[in-house]
Formats: structure tokens, C-alpha cells, sequence
């Protein structure tokens, strides 16, 4: 499949709605403001764990300009499972997280929402709400949470996957996977590894908070302007949560300023659209910085131990792993997944895996991009560093001689088609990186990464016009170029220039149901449909062409762009699309072309990265010097974004391996909710990130595209600390890096060297 | 309390909006002109997402209290663009577009603007130079990479219009 | 009949049983013949997406299981 060679798919054209964005024309989630507009703020609980005991809105609902105050009380509670593929979302738990009935499970936590004329107004207002709490000890950490004694979240939690579990319990879930025979794979082993990490709380640190305008009809029907992955997501879960029909609520996607998994839950919505019934006036709410890391969904906080057994020419033979995943308040972490993705890049006969999901009393996890890989991932790439030092073999050497090929299990059941990982390897040990020399205080690590590819629902429509140009809709926000590649894709199906193909994001009336924008999908399945729409269209082309010459449809060849008659028939010259298109209204009517799928989660991910550190020994500040990220695509549609997807993984691991983490303080507030003290990559610390696109074709998609918005945020975290390593000789087991950990551990360990 | 009455030349144009005497340059920009090109991300001066030419300086405007701006000069994002030529980017804002210098594109206007005032300061940064006066814009998406590219290039570009000797 | 092979975590719930002969043409179908036979597992199913012949679907459904089909009960995972 990647021998067929292309005419638009692989160039790099700007992209259609650039225009717009470098302008500041585009629109996005704050942006829209509607006449007679309120605006709508919440009231959080100051507290991590704490019953409700009664809620006064007296005050609040008397001052002049309130239009409306809700409670949880106002809310009724849902037991509804929305089957949105990723995972069946329990609105229960999205319903109780929005806005607290009876408990206030984190610091943040909603408990009241207000409406009012100006948004000083609405501050005093909630400023006015009484809430009165009686306060619980607070759960915040694994460790606490799974002591015998510990403070229970939720009452009615009993640990799934435990036969007979009774108790009440804050493990919501246990997992385990196994292979072969682990005990005697580690007595055949010629040496044996095993560490302990922790990684905190991050955020995925998109830039633009949560925003939404929502209005509510006296005839029951409503519009959500809101900043979303997902506009069919964000509509059923308002419809579940509200107790509405679907059908009454549209939801209309604005540009959307970053998400990486953040921004598919909803917090607002349905509070927005509650305030917007209850005022019967359009309501807008807008998330500050504080409230988005207080009270949206970072990613868990983990503990993690892995143990590794190798033959002395590196070999893998045994691994096990336990690992705990902070959930936040409700269950649900992404331990599942990071027990699936941790040995994913190796062979290895004999495993025992288990996997914890925690509640502690934190914001409910959401996904951030690969969730729970790249926490693993620096756990095992760190034992692996171990066993090549302990061997005296070459880092890479020992993933080459371990890496899974074509036909090898996965650690969760089925083979491996074809995958990249030990090409990229050989790339990786041939690269100039790796040979370059290091300067003074500079250390160098590598690492693999690995992540699914989702599939899932996605529509597509295809509309051709009559000048031959053609547009395409979907259902999923452009968050990183899709539009381009979507328009890359027609324009090769279609044989028309890729100016000529208009990119549109529909809203949930105008595109048919599509899952979320995430989870590396979008080319891919998307992708699929948009292929499939564009085929439809050149189907319906040959049959008008058909119809002109008065011949069978099946007689009619198509070839690069023109319908092709069959030999001998009189009066017939090929035929374009823009000549076709012109007159579509003589040959049928209008040419629309339509594909709608389920894709299945296949054509799996990995990366490969070479990292360089440089290291302050007088202040323990890191700075990454040098960076190559290797990663197998499948087929990268426009290049430039397929690089840019990498690099902006590579700065969010980065982040988490140095300098990124919540800040909490032993009551559960957390001390650092702004971006001076969550600390993230800013220009000054990374250097150019070089990109090696490697492409070996992905067989379900017709272009061989595999999803690649996800794995580059895996392999990051194992580098860094690897590369830390290599330059201090000190083997961290804590993320992250930050200067006063680095600094303290290489403090200790020269007081150490000089027996002091 | 009423609303303070307040006049500037914003994007070359004199323009007059209403304001309260607490509120933020950004705020004013967004809801009392309506230019909504320049975004919030923190409100604390963190990000540049809120990026703004102040009298030549540049500012978070979400650390300038919209009164401040009576009889001062403001460019945005939105007056980036050359006037007059009709349909026509900054070369910033073009060499953003070549090098896919933008992803979700949320940070571009402050980045555009931050860089438009590093140019005027320093025709010919260096990369150092360049990323260590963009360290005030946080980007997501893209590593800066692609932006710092895009930066040098239109510096490039510029001074070689400016310096470039007719024939 | 497809062979489904269980991840030793839902073993506890089969008696120890991993690896299972089931007669079904739909994944739907498959999860219900093993909450028949299992009806300890019936409410560990609500949990799982499944690989059929190494593509893994999170939402099962009617998903054709062919009469050959290797099945693998996995995790449901989200992405972002």
C-alpha cells in the first residue's frame, strides 16, 4: 500500500483555515457573545472531602442583575451509561462531578452555578452563597487510599474484578494479564530488576480554558456554542444529564485551542443550559486558569513497580509489574490502559501484570493523550536502562534484540501486524544523534513508546459543486490540521487541486455522528470516511458520465480525474469532474458523496527517542540540548503536521519529566494552580526537535495512515530520566526532574562519595 | 458605578470604548471595541496569550488596566496585516502559515505580536535571541519549533527587503 | 465457533478457565453466550472492549465473529 505513489496526499499545502488563525479572525470557544447575554460562574467547595449540609442562595438570588441560581438539587441525578466508544462514560459520575449533591469530593468541586447580567455581578453573587460543609479527612495519595484505614470516597465502591468484594473500598477496579510461567522465567533469568516509581498529577496545559454559550428555547429546544473535541459528545451528554431528547440540542464546535484529551467531558455545558432555561436568556461561561487545574481532569498520579529478568546476551525472559492509578473522585483512571501498553514493545514470554484503579480526593482524571502509557513507559524504560547497563550492552542493542516484529503477541492477546519499532531502532543506532559527542555535564538516554490507534464512528460528506470544486464536512474539531488533510485526501481521490476542496468542521445538526477529535483517529478514521465520501463521489461521476454517453456505468474506467469512455463509442472524449460537475443538474442532480463507519482500534503506534541533557550540578536545573523523535505513521498525509504532532508530544513529556506536577498541601489544595508554578516548556527550553518519519503502511486504512497525534508523548519521560542518568549516575525513580530533586539527590550523593 | 470613557488609537485607528476602572486592557479589547483576536489563558501574565503593543512596549494586556489605555497606541493581532494593500499578511503572519507554524492556533496572535515587537527591537535575532524573547508565550501544541523557524525566516525576509540593494 | 482466550485478571471469575470454544457469529452474542456459561464474569463484561482477529473494537456490538476468529477479551481504553 505504500508503494502507490501520490499527487497530493504527502505534500505540505498551507492549511485552509490558517488565514483565519494568524489573523485572530478565528473564532474560538470566548470569542462568541450573543445579544442579551448573562454570564454564568460556579461556586466551588474550598474543601477535598466534605458532606453537604445545606446550601443558602438567598442572598445571591436577591441581588439586582441575578437571573438565575442553581444547585445540585436542581440537577436530577442520572443513571445513564452514554455508550460513546471510548469506554461507556457513567454520567452518573460526569453529572456528579459537574456540580456535588451530597459530597464535595476535591478542592474545586461545583456546588452552585449563577447567572447574572455582568460577570462582576455573577462573582459577587456566588460570593454570597452560603454553603455550610461538615468536613472529612481527605484521601491524597495511593498509599492512603488503600490503607486498611483509610477514609472511603464513596460508600457504595466495591473494588471490581475481585470476586466477592465487600467492603467498601476507594480501588474501584483491579486488572491482571499473564503470560507463561513468571516465576520460573525469573529463576532462569541471569539478572533481575526491579524499582519503584511515582509520577504526579499533570494537566494536559491546553491554552485556551473552557468556554461555552448556551440557550435554551421556551419550546425545549437548545444551542450550545461551546470549545469541544467532540460536539456529538458534548450533545449527549447534555441530553443525558438534562433528561432531554438529543434531538433538541445542538451543539456547534468552535475553533478549539488545544485539548490533548481535556476537552471531552464536560463541565459546563449542561450547568450553562440549566442557568439559560432557568433565565431564559443566553448564558456564557468561561473557565479561568485557576479553575481549569483545580477543577477539570488532569491526568493520575501513579505508583508503579516493575521488575525485568534477562538472559546475559539481553534477552528478555520474565517481567511483572504492578501499578496504581490515582483516579481523582470518581473512578475510572487509565490503568487499563497503561497495564496493556507496558510491555507492548517487547517480546516477552513470561509476564504477571496487575493494575489498580485509586479514588483519592483530587479532580476526576480525564485522558491526556495516550492516557496511561507514558507513566509506564517511564517505568519500564527505566528498568530496561538497567538491565543494558547491568549486561554492559548497548541501549539500544537491547531493544532491538527485544522489540516486537509482525506476528509477535501483544501483552493484550492478539498479534502484531506489521509495525515499525525495530526499523526505527536500526535508524535510531545508525542516526548521527546517537554517535555525536556529549559536551561537559551532558548525558544522553533513549526510549520506546507505544499507544493504540482508536477507531471508532465517523461520518463523512462529500459536495461536489458546479465549477468542479468540492467540499467536505466532518463532525470532528480541527485541532492540530486535520481540515488539511481531510482536503489533501479529496483532492487525491478527486483528482482536483487540494485549493479546490473547502475543509468544513459541521456542528451535530449539519455532519452526521462522528466520535471525538483525539485518540489519534481522526486521519485515520475520519480519514477512512473521507476517502469513502470522495470515492462515492467519483462512483456517482462515472455513472453521469455513463449517462452523457449513453453506455453501461460499468463499461466507464475512471483515470486521474477523467472518466475514461469505452473504446468505440462515437462521440465520446473523457470527460472531467469540472466538466461533469457543470452539468450534474442535466444528469441527476446533485452529486453528494456519503461514507459512515465504525473503524476498528488496529495499525497500532510506537516512537523512538534520543534525548541529550545537559545538567547544572550547582542548581540541578536540566535542559535538554539535542532531541530526535522517531515514530512509524503508517503514511504521513500532510508532513508538516505530522512533525508538528511530534514535537508538541515531545515538549508535553519534557514537561512531565522536569518540571511539571501539582503542587497539594495536606488539607488537598492545590498550591500552584497558574502557569508560573505549573511549570511547562517555553521556548527558551528546547532546542530544535528533530523529526525521522518512518512509514510502514497501516493495512486497514487505504492510505496505510496509522494514527499519530498520541505516541509521541510516551517515549519523552523514559529518555529524559535515562539521559539523567547517564549524566549524574543517578537512577531517579520520582518525576519530576525538577532542579530541587535533582539538586538534593546529587547533594546527597557527593556527601556520600566524600564519606562525610 | 458608571463606566469611564476612554479614547486610544488602537490598529492606527482612533477608537472609544466604555470600560470599569478595574477592568483589564484585555477585557476592553475583547468585549468593549470587539476585537477578540487577542485571547485569555491566565489572566496572570503567564502565558502571552494575551500579547498587545502598547506605546511601542510589549505587554500582557491582562496586567494593563484598561484606563491606562486613554491616549496610548495599541496594536493587536488584528493590525498586524499591512493596511492599505488590500488582502495581504504581515510576513510574520505568512511565514507562520509556510512553516505549519500552528496547530490549534489559540497562542498564534500572541506569538505573531511578541514576535512582531522582537523584530522591531532586533531586526536579525539569532535563535537564542528569539527564543528567549518568545520565553513569555506559551505554546502547547507545536514545541515552538516550527515557530522559531518561522520567525527567523520572516526576519530574514524582512531585513533582506529592507537591506537589500536596488539594482 | 471462535476461541476466546481471557486475560488472567477475569480467570478468577470462569473457575480458571482462559481459553473458550464459543458458538456465535456477533461479539454481542459471544459476550452473552459467556455470561451464560459464567455467570460470575456477567458483570465483569460491562468493562471490556474485544479483539476480534487482532482489531479491537471498544464498542462491541454486532461485530461479525467468523468461524475461526481468535477473540481476545481486553481493557477499554479512552484516548486523548
Amino acid at each position: 500500500m505504500s508503494e502507490r505513489t501520490f499527487k497530493y496526499v504527502g505534500t505540505r499545502p498551507i492549511r485552509h483555515d490558517g488565514v483565519d488563525k494568524v489573523t485572530g479572525r478565528a473564532n474560538y470557544g470566548a470569542d462568541l457573545s450573543l445579544p442579551d447575554m448573562l454570564h454564568g460562574v460556579l461556586v466551588r467547595s474550598p474543601y477535598a472531602h466534605a458532606r453537604i449540609v445545606a446550601i443558602d442562595t438567598t442572598a445571591a438570588e436577591a441581588l439586582p442583575g441575578v437571573k438565575a441560581v442553581i444547585t445540585g438539587k436542581d440537577i436530577p441525578e442520572t443513571r445513564a451509561k452514554l455508550p460513546l466508544g471510548e469506554g461507556a462514560i457513567d454520567l452518573h459520575d460526569v453529572s456528579d462531578n459537574m456540580i456535588a449533591r451530597r459530597k464535595v469530593l476535591y478542592e474545586g468541586h461545583t456546588v452552585a452555578a449563577v447567572a447574572a447580567t455582568t460577570l462582576d455581578i455573577a462573582r459577587q453573587a456566588a460570593s454570597l452563597i452560603n454553603v455550610t460543609y461538615e468536613r472529612l479527612e481527605p484521601v491524597l495519595s495511593i498509599d492512603r487510599a488503600i490503607a486498611p484505614d483509610a477514609s472511603i470516597l464513596h460508600e457504595d465502591m466495591r473494588t471490581k474484578g475481585v470476586p466477592n468484594a465487600s467492603k467498601p473500598s476507594n480501588i474501584a477496579m483491579r486488572m491482571e494479564g499473564k503470560r507463561g510461567d513468571v516465576d520460573r522465567g525469573f529463576a532462569e533469568a541471569d539478572v533481575v530488576i526491579e524499582r519503584e516509581v511515582r509520577t504526579p498529577t499533570v494537566h494536559q496545559g491546553y491554552i485556551e480554558p473552557h468556554a461555552c454559550v448556551a440557550r435554551f428555547g421556551e419550546d425545549g429546544r437548545a444551542i450550545v456554542w461551546c470549545t469541544t473535541q467532540g460536539p456529538f459528545a458534548v450533545r449527549d451528554q447534555c441530553a443525558a444529564i438534562l433528561g432531554m431528547d438529543a434531538a433538541h440540542v445542538k451543539v456547534i464546535p468552535s475553533e478549539i485551542g488545544g485539548g490533548f484529551g481535556g476537552k471531552i467531558v464536560v463541565y459546563l455545558e449542561p450547568l450553562a443550559l440549566a442557568l439559560a432555561r432557568n433565565a431564559q436568556r443566553p448564558v456564557k461561561m468561561v473557565m479561568n486558569r485557576d479553575e481549569v487545574f483545580r477543577a477539570t481532569g488532569p491526568t493520575s498520579a501513579t505508583k508503579i513497580r516493575v521488575k525485568l529478568g534477562a538472559k546475559r546476551d539481553g534477552t528478555f525472559v520474565a517481567a511483572s509489574a504492578s501499578l496504581y492509578y490515582e483516579a481523582g473522585a470518581y473512578r475510572g483512571s487509565p490503568a487499563g490502559a497503561g497495564m496493556m501498553c507496558a510491555l507492548a514493545p517487547y517480546r516477552i514470554p513470561n509476564f504477571f501484570l496487575e493494575a489498580f484503579d485509586v479514588v483519592v480526593n483530587k479532580p476526576k482524571v480525564a485522558a491526556y493523550r495516550a492516557p496511561g502509557s507514558p507513566m509506564v513507559s517511564f517505568a519500564v524504560e527505566s528498568v530496561v536502562d538497567e538491565i543494558a547497563r547491568e549486561l554492559k550492552l548497548d541501549p539500544i542493542d537491547v531493544r532491538i534484540r527485544n522489540a516486537a516484529v509482525e506476528g509477535d503477541l501483544a501483552p493484550y492477546g492478539p498479534a502484531y501486524g506489521p509495525i515499525g519499532l525495530k526499523t526505527m531502532l536500526e535508524q535510531a543506532r545508525e542516526h548521527p544523534h546517537w554517535k555525536a559527542p556529549l559536551g561537559p555535564n551532558q548525558g544522553r538516554g533513549v526510549a520506546c513508546g507505544f499507544w493504540f490507534n482508536a477507531g471508532m464512528n465517523s461520518s463523512a460528506t462529500v459536495t461536489l459543486n458546479m465549477d468542479g470544486s468540492a467540499a467536505v464536512v466532518t463532525g470532528n474539531p480541527d485541532i492540530g490540521g486535520t481540515r488539511a488533510a481531510q482536503a489533501l485526501m479529496v483532492a487525491e481521490e478527486l483528482s482536483i487541486p487540494v485549493e479546490r476542496v473547502r475543509p468544513g468542521v459541521g456542528d451535530t445538526d449539519s455532519s452526521g455522528m462522528t466520535d471525538l477529535t483525539g485518540g489519534s483517529r481522526v486521519c485515520y478514521a475520519t480519514g477512512m470516511a473521507v476517502i469513502g465520501a470522495a470515492q462515492d463521489v467519483r462512483e456517482q461521476l462515472r455513472a453521469r458520465a455513463a449517462k452523457t454517453w449513453n453506455v453501461n456505468v460499468d463499461a466507464v474506467r475512471w483515470d486521474g480525474g477523467f472518466a475514461i469512455p469505452p473504446e468505440h463509442t462515437a462521440n465520446a472524449q473523457p470527460l472531467g469532474v469540472a466538466e461533469l460537475a457543470a452539468k450534474m443538474a442535466h444528469t441527476g442532480g446533485p452529486i453528494v458523496g456519503r461514507a459512515s463507519l465504525y473503524a476498528p482500534m488496529a495499525g497500532p503506534g510506537f516512537g523512538v527517542h534520543i534525548c541529550d541533557l545537559e545538567v547544572d550540578p550547582e542548581t540541578g536545573q536540566s535542559r535538554v540540548v539535542r532531541y530526535t523523535a522517531f515514530q512509524d505513521v503508517g503514511k504521513a498525509v500532510h508532513p508538516s503536521y505530522v512533525e508538528g504532532q511530534m514535537q508538541g508530544g515531545v515538549a508535553q513529556g519534557i514537561g512531565w519529566a522536569l518540571n511539571e506536577e501539582y503542587i497539594y498541601n495536606a488539607d488537598g489544595v492545590m498550591e500552584n494552580p497558574g502557569f508560573l508554578d505549573y511549570r511547562m516548556p517555553v521556548a527558551s527550553d528546547l532546542p530544535m526537535i528533530e523529526t525521522v518519519i518512518v512509514e510502514v503502511a497501516n493495512p486497514l486504512h487505504p492510505y496505510g495512515v496509522r494514527g499519530v497525534g498520541e505516541v509521541p508523548i510516551v517515549p519523552p519521560l523514559g529518555a529524559v530520566a535515562n539521559a539523567m542518568r547517564d549524566v549524574t549516575g543517578i537512577r531517579f525513580t520520582e518525576l519530576p526532574l525538577s532542579p530541587p530533586r535533582v539538586l538534593a539527590a546529587i547533594t546527597e550523593r557527593n556527601r556520600e562519595t566524600v564519606g562525610v | 458605578m458608571s463606566k469611564l470613557h476612554i479614547e486610544a488609537v488602537i490598529n492606527g485607528e482612533t477608537r472609544e470604548f466604555l470600560c470599569d476602572a478595574h477592568e483589564t486592557l484585555l477585557s476592553a479589547l475583547r468585549n468593549g471595541v470587539g476585537l477578540t483576536g487577542t485571547k485569555e489563558g491566565c489572566a496572570t501574565g503567564d502565558c502571552g496569550a494575551c500579547s498587545v503593543i502598547f506605546d511601542g512596549r510589549l505587554v500582557p494586556s491582562c496586567l494593563v488596566l484598561a484606563p491606562e489605555a486613554q491616549g496610548r497606541t495599541i496594536t493587536t493581532v488584528e493590525g498586524l496585516a499591512p493596511s492599505g494593500e488590500g488582502a495581504v499578511l504581515h510576513p510574520l503572519q505568512q511565514k507562520f502559515l509556510e512553516h505549519a507554524a500552528l496547530q490549534c492556533g489559540i497562542c498564534t496572535p500572541g506569538f505573531v505580536v511578541a514576535a512582531k515587537a522582537l523584530l522591531d527591537a532586533n531586526p536579525s535575532p539569532t535563535e537564542e535571541q528569539a527564543r528567549y524573547w518568545l520565553a513569555g508565550n506559551l505554546c502547547r501544541c507545536t514545541g515552538y519549533d516550527k515557530i522559531i523557524r518561522a520567525v527567523l525566516d520572516a526576519a530574514e525576509e524582512m531585513s533582506g527587503a529592507v537591506g537589500a540593494p536596488t539594482l | 465457533m471462535a476461541r476466546v482466550h481471557l486475560p488472567s485478571g477475569l480467570t478468577q471469575f470462569t473457575g480458571g478457565v482462559a481459553d473458550v470454544v464459543v458458538d456465535a457469529s456477533r461479539a454481542r452474542d459471544l459476550l452473552d453466550r459467556l455470561a451464560e456459561r459464567f455467570p460470575a464474569l456477567a458483570s465483569q463484561l460491562d468493562d471490556v472492549a474485544v479483539a476480534i482477529d487482532g482489531q479491537i473494537y471498544q464498542d462491541p456490538g454486532y461485530q461479525p465473529v467468523g468461524p475461526a476468529s481468535e477473540v481476545h477479551l481486553v481493557p477499554r481504553i479512552a484516548g486523548g
